[in-house]
């Protein structure tokens, strides 16, 4: 009764494209979310470039400076927004439920949402380029360089609204995997057990629960200035610009936490695979990832050393960051005990998690220099702050996402990724990163200031400038090796099996790729590394051999496909888009959105049994 | 009808013994707060710094009219209690008329909402006067949006109480609006204290 | 922890890490902040130097800890499952200290030299009021009544306290030889101070991204003897030299009617405020050693330059926007016209 209540007919074994625009099974969601990422991931990419090249010398004229704004915005935006955090949530995807023996995720359709959210948020951001102009007042848009008098057209509107759907896609995917990883959990599996890649992912989605909100009003505030002429960052009307700063980074710095702490679950699951040793110190790796969730509240202010606070918050903030050093220094420390009297084995995902922690190890400390307040007022907002980002978000976050992609593309795709092009990949990666970053830091100490479109000759800036743009080009070249890979071991790749690596957790225990419904019997955890513990026990047992195949499907009824999720995120998108241009397209948005969700809440999650199968 | 809704539920005994999607709504009011906490934030940090010589809280706010919208809205939190009650109870009847109840003070309020906005604007303080009037109505102006989702919510459960069972899993449907609904009452009591109570007696001192 | 072969190895490698960290940097480029001219900067040089040394010996440790550990324990044929060691509570406690403590040894200068940069030393000072506008700075001396752009004059061995305000979006003073950052913003006043040591001309730029022509947004800090201060402020008090030569009159000429002289004053002491659109004060013009915002020499070719096409030197400027010249055919600079008017501009000093 309740199926015919939708809007729309349910698809119920819909193939092909029509099969992964209704899907809710996170596995598919994972590989779209994974997709569209790494695509963005090159756009974003391709504007570095173009900058490099325009930086290579002096004075060149490659882009105008009107562009190069636009270029050095959306490369961050693109970077962080529509690179690294869902390259992330593909990995929440694809392996959360399988690491803590779930059939899926909480609320299936939610997540489609998400997804679907995530590509139309996308595609609102990118869509200044086609229709006049994108955002142009870099990604941190300090008032009031934001407002309509000295930034004109819908630049900032695509900044405002693409961002906001962006977020309450985070925010929905947050809440789910949240949900998923407190109530979803294989029998067994207390919190302690948890793989350090779930508590990272907890701790992540709840730094996106909270930290979303605050940039919400922030871009709320900064529509209404624009649009209605309100008077928040308008200091004709008393109005404070610091007061973006203080709401744009207390986002900010969470953010900074929510792309590097799912690098870090990912680092600590393959150092124990490829050492085959269990993580050193679990617990304190646990603690220090909660006490970083907690701390990145409570050191905002050291992006803002410069704006004036007084000594005395500028003190605080230098001693609460360099407080943040310390948990971190202890996980480096026990990735590299975890190593310590292992048996190594140097394939790709490994090669990428050490070189991981060795340009993490540079980037962290370059963090603690920024720390010290009095000195960062010469390093801020020169390329030296380039340098460290980059060591944290690319040879951190991006390093640990290729070893992620190394180590689980055989579970998902049932075969594995060659591992001899991988070498080559990780090496030219390693290479062109290096060059194309640790100049930076020289420039910066030499007095270039970040978000120049070109410099003159005769500050001494051109040697490292050249460097870092060969570098840029490297890297580029070890994408397309990366790609190249992929799509060959796609189709030719050797055939994984269910457990290539020898893993330790629930993921490898099931087939490769994994059946729809994840496991055919629900898992009973006995202890942390499930898996290994059941392949090996506590003596170094043989392997319990155990099937997936052995349980019988009947019994299993997975979450139906659904085109509400697409249509609900499309209404959205509609009405977001209509915040640009007329508030009447705003409207029907809204209404194709709510028809979406009166289906949704009267569809159930499953069909059932009869029509399922 | 009945398979599926098993399939649905009874195949979930979740890791805390919640239901997932009372956890859901939790987490996400958690969320919630972090907004109005920056809106409510905003408005403190702009608290007496408008221009001299516009508007101020003190000039403007009417404290006994929105007593008693407040107390309208604080009244349709107890009504939101009953309709629970009634439907965990699966006395669906007395259901209808208490969510009617909350949903029918909830819409007072707003209205109140409205006559209150269009007489500030009378007075001369809209959202472009000055500071005041600028997070005024954006931060009520949120609470009012909020509300009007949950009297939609409210009203779509009503009309869904003809059609379908909304007394399955203890009223789970109806226990998520009410989370929702006390939450946005709660809300509405910490803006009330800090902009109007606070605001209006403390103004005069602070602006000097 | 270490013998002393280890030791000596040790050391070698710290030693080798820090000269090729510091070669990649030049102390005699322009805007290097490792050449430190005065107390400020001096300061956070100093800062800088410890955690550069911590930092590089941390890195030393740990990323030699982190090569040591892959070759050491890399896999080999027919080994079987290392021990499984699930962690060490001493450890634990060791590395979580040993970093508090570093840490707690760099906090104590930090919190020191943060109060010291932020409070101007008592006793005679010069003060100095700048607005950044967009992409130059009007730079006024309250007490002598000075009003200038793009170089800032001081005395050497003066403690200058500067206030810093914008008049549009937000900028950042910096003159990486003397002091770090400090931000400006339109609506209140953010403040700073230096002290230069050496006779000598200083780089500055602005380096908060402030739109299309951040990049040309520099300017000079230019410390003199005492007395060339003292002279030096007399001439900018001094009314604007009357144009000597045919070119320069016709220039003067052009300068009014080409309403050059609606935003660009040539009356000592004349803020921009009042005006249609905030301009240089070009009464001395033809003193400064730069122009464009320390962009460019002061010489007649780079104003011709300047003059013919202002948005091809800095991008989005007013100037190049609004001023009749430029925006109205019928008013537009003939050559000969450029050619007067940089005659007049050279001859104001």
């Amino acid at each position: 009764m309740a199926s015919i209540a939708g809007v729309f007919r349910r698809p119920t074994h819909p193939a092909g494209v029509w099969g992964w625009i209704t899907t809710v099974d996170h596995k598919k969601i994972g590989a779209l979310y994974g997709v569209t990422a790494f695509f963005f991931f090159m756009v974003g990419g391709l504007e570095a470039l173009v900058m490099r090249i325009q930086l290579a010398r002096a004075g060149q004229d490659v882009v105008s400076p009107e562009v190069f704004s636009q270029l050095f915005t959306m490369h961050a935006l693109t970077m962080i927004f529509l690179g690294v955090m869902p390259l992330s949530a593909a990995f929440f995807n694809l392996i959360v439920p399988l690491m803590i023996g779930a059939r899926d995720v909480a609320f299936p359709r939610l997540n489609a949402f998400s997804y679907w959210l995530f590509l139309f948020g996308a595609i609102v951001l990118q869509s200044g380029w086609l229709l006049g102009g994108s955002p142009n007042t870099g990604w941190f848009a300090y008032a009031p360089l934001t407002s309509n008098s000295f930034s004109p057209g819908n630049g900032m509107e695509f900044y405002i609204v693409g961002l906001g759907v962006l977020g309450i896609s985070s925010v929905a995917a947050a809440l789910n995997f949240i949900v998923t990883i407190i109530n979803m959990r294989a029998p067994g599996m207390t919190l302690m057990r948890m793989p350090v890649f779930i508590w990272m992912t907890l701790i992540t989605s709840f730094l996106l629960i909270t930290a979303f909100p605050v940039i919400t009003v922030g871009l709320i505030e900064l529509y209404f200035d624009r649009t209605f002429g309100m008077n928040f960052f308008n200091a004709a009307a008393g109005g404070d610009v610091v007061l973006w700063q203080h709401l744009f980074w207390f986002f900010g710095h969470p953010e900074v936490y929510i792309l590097i702490l799912p690098a870090m679950g990912i680092v600590s699951e393959v150092l124990p695979t490829f050492s085959r040793k269990p993580l050193f110190g679990y617990e304190v790796v646990v603690l220090s990832g909660i006490i970083i969730g907690f701390m990145g509240w409570a050191v905002w202010s050291h992006h803002m050393f410069t704006v004036g606070l007084g000594p005395i918050a500028n003190s605080v903030f230098a001693l609460t960051t360099m407080f943040i050093a310390i948990p971190t220094g202890v996980k480096i420390f026990n990735w590299i005990a975890t190593m310590w009297g292992g048996s190594i084995s140097f394939k790709t995902p490994l090669l990428f998690s050490v070189g991981f922690i060795a340009m993490f190890i540079i980037g962290g400390l370059s963090g603690v220099m920024h720390s010290i307040a009095p000195s960062d007022a010469q390093q801020q907002d020169t390329y030296f702050v380039v340098a460290h980002i980059h060591y944290v978000l690319f040879g951190g976050s991006l390093f640990a996402i290729f070893s992620g992609i190394y180590y689980w593309f055989p579970k998902a795709t049932g075969r594995m990724l060659d591992d001899r092009i991988g070498q080559v990949n990780f090496w030219l990666t390693m290479i062109g990163f290096n060059l194309a970053f640790f100049p930076m830091h020289f420039l910066g100490l030499d007095g270039m200031p970040r978000r120049q479109y070109t410099y003159s000759s005769d500050m001494g800036w051109d040697i490292w400038n050249f460097v870092s743009t060969i570098g840029g080009l490297i890297l580029g070249v070890a994408v397309l090796v990366f790609l190249f890979n992929f799509f060959l071991s796609l189709r030719k790749g050797e055939i994984a099996g269910n457990d290539p690596w020898d893993g330790r957790t629930l993921e490898w225990s099931i087939s490769s790729p994994p059946p729809e419904y994840n496991f055919a019997t629900i898992p009973t955890v006995h202890g942390r590394d499930a898996f290994w513990e059941e392949k090996y026990g506590h003596g170094g047992k043989v392997p319990a051999g155990v099937s997936p195949e052995e349980g019988h499907q009947g019994g299993i009824h997975m979450p139906s496909p659904s085109y509400l999720p697409l249509i609900a995120s499309l209404g959205l998108s509609i009405a977001a888009y209509g915040l640009i241009y007329s508030f009447a397209v705003s409207v029907v948005g809204a209404v194709i959105a709510l028809a979406a969700i009166y289906g949704w809440a009267l569809e159930p999650a499953a069909e059932p049994a009869g029509r399922e199968s | 009808m009945h398979h599926s809704q098993a399939a649905e539920h009874a195949t979930i005994a979740t890791s805390t013994g919640i239901d997932n999607r009372k956890m859901l709504i939790w987490v996400f009011l958690g969320s919630e707060c972090m907004f109005f906490g920056s809106l409510i934030a905003t408005y403190l940090v702009y608290y007496g710094q408008s221009l001299p010589g516009t508007p101020t809280p003190g000039e403007i706010l009417d404290i006994p009219t929105t007593s008693v919208s407040t107390f309208v809205l604080l009244m349709s939190s107890l009504m939101m209690v009953l309709a629970y009650s009634s439907v965990s109870r699966g006395n669906v009847r007395n259901f209808r008329i208490w969510i009617l109840c909350t949903a029918l003070l909830g819409a007072t309020f707003l209205g109140f909402q409205v006559f209150e906005f269009t007489e500030f604007a009378r007075e001369g303080l809209t959202p472009k006067t000055n500071l005041f009037g600028t997070t005024f109505f954006t931060l009520t102006g949120f609470h009012g949006a909020h509300v009007t989702v949950g009297v939609i919510w409210l009203v779509s459960l009503f009309g869904y109480s003809f059609k379908g069972d909304l007394t399955k899993d203890g009223g789970l449907s109806v226990d998520m609006a009410a989370l929702y609904w006390h939450f946005v009452d709660i809300v509405w009591i910490v803006i009330f204290t800090v902009i109007y109570l606070i605001g209006v007696t403390n103004a005069p001192a602070l602006i000097e | 922890m270490f013998n002393r072969p280890h030791l000596a190895v040790f050391v070698a490698l710290l030693a080798l890490f820090g000269a090729l960290l510091i070669v990649g940097c030049n102390p005699d480029n322009p805007q290097s902040i490792l050449d430190a001219k005065g107390p400020v900067a001096q300061r956070q040089l100093d800062l800088y130097w410890i955690i550069f040394w911590m930092a590089l010996f941390v890195f030393v440790v740990v990323g030699g800890g982190l090569l040591y550990t892959v070759i050491r324990f890399r896999r080999r044929p027919g080994q079987g499952i290392p021990a499984q060691v699930h962690g060490n509570t001493k450890l634990e406690i060791g590395w979580t200290v040993v970093p508090a403590i570093m840490l707690a040894v760099i906090a104590v200068p930090t919190v020191i030299s943060q109060f010291y940069i932020s409070n101007a030393p008592s006793g005679d000072q010069l003060q100095i009021n700048v607005t950044a506008h967009q992409w130059w700075w009007e730079v006024q001396y309250p007490d002598s009544g000075v009003v200038t752009a793009n170089e800032l004059h001081v005395p050497v061995g003066m403690t200058v306290s500067v206030e810093l305000t914008s008049a549009d979006v937000l900028h950042s003073f910096w003159v990486p030889k003397l002091a770090g950052k400090m931000d400006i913003f339109p609506g209140k006043t953010t403040s700073m101070w230096f002290r230069a040591d050496e006779v000598g001309e200083y780089f500055g730029q602005c380096a908060e991204f402030c739109g299309e022509s951040h990049a040309w947004m520099r300017f000079r800090v230019i410390t003199d003897t005492p007395e060339d201060f003292e002279a030096w402020t007399a001439s900018q008090l001094a009314q604007a030299a009357k144009p000597a030569t045919p070119e320069a009159t016709a220039g003067a000429g052009l300068f009014l009617s080409k309403a050059c002289i609606q935003c660009h004053s040539t009356t000592p002491g004349v803020p921009t405020a009042g005006f249609p659109y905030p301009a240089p004060n070009l009464t001395h013009f033809g003193g400064r050693t730069t122009m464009a915002a320390g962009i460019m020499e002061m010489n007649a070719a780079n104003l011709r330059e300047w003059l013919s096409d202002p948005n091809e030197v800095k991008p989005g400027n007013i100037m190049a926007k609004e001023a009749r010249a430029y925006t109205d055919p019928a008013s537009a600079l003939s050559s000969d016209d450029i050619d007067n008017l940089v005659a007049y501009l050279q001859g104001l000093r």
